[in-house]
């Protein structure tokens, strides 16, 4: 049984990314208004992101520097962390963005032609018209 | 990875996700947003991804806050319930 706490403890980052997630899946399905939906989807990518970068980091012993080769860190024997996440995430960075931006536009010209940005009250007008 | 700083930053980085989502002022979960994405920042150069840490700074806290506050400027500012 100690075996498996310490497990739990050893790959917290892993924990808190998957309880990040999930409270930015809470707020996209249960939240009503639109723009609270986009911050949950902008916590929800975070913390795919933080799956990610833990996934690069090398662990208390030995540890790891930043990614940048040195005269002087390659004779004395250093680790770095590995720079392939770090890349995937830097563009998945600014696509999070671009969809963000996205979002928002749709978001206004919704409010433009149906004077709200709360969810249920859209649905309620649109069975109204009759769409 | 230095642990007890990580482990501080993260349960922070959680706290002000659940608070972002829970205030009804926009406003202010907008605001919150932001400090998380530059918490967040700050967990990366911890962990040695410096280059992911300041695009997250530039583009997370800095960018995408300010989109957001554009788009609460053209609708309405109070969650209803």
């Amino acid at each position: 049984m100690e075996w498996l706490l310490e497990e739990i403890l050893a790959k917290y980052n892993y924990w808190i990314s998957i309880t990040i997630m999930l409270i930015g899946f809470y707020a996209m399905i249960a939240k009503d208004n639109l723009i609270k939906k986009l911050v949950g989807l902008s916590i929800f990518q975070t913390a795919i992101f933080l799956f990610f970068i833990s996934l690069a980091d090398i662990g208390p012993i030995p540890r790891g520097t930043a990614p940048i080769v040195s005269e002087a860190m390659m004779h004395k024997g250093y680790v770095y962390v590995n720079p392939l996440p770090h890349v995937l995430i830097l563009t998945a960075i600014v696509v999070s963005v671009a969809t963000l931006a996205v979002a928002l536009a749709l978001v206004i010209r919704m409010y433009e032609e149906y004077g709200t940005i709360e969810e249920t009250e859209i649905i309620e007008e649109e069975r109204e018209l009759g769409v | 990875m230095i642990i007890p700083i990580d482990l501080i930053l993260l349960s922070l980085v959680v706290v002000l996700a659940i608070v972002a989502i829970t205030v009804r002022d926009l406003l202010s979960a907008i605001m919150l947003l932001s400090a998380y994405s530059f918490l967040m920042a700050m967990v990366w150069v911890e962990m040695h991804s410096v280059d992911v840490a300041f695009t997250e700074a530039a583009v997370g806290a800095g960018a995408s806050t300010a989109f957001l506050i554009a788009a609460l400027s053209r609708t309405v500012r109070w969650e209803k319930k």
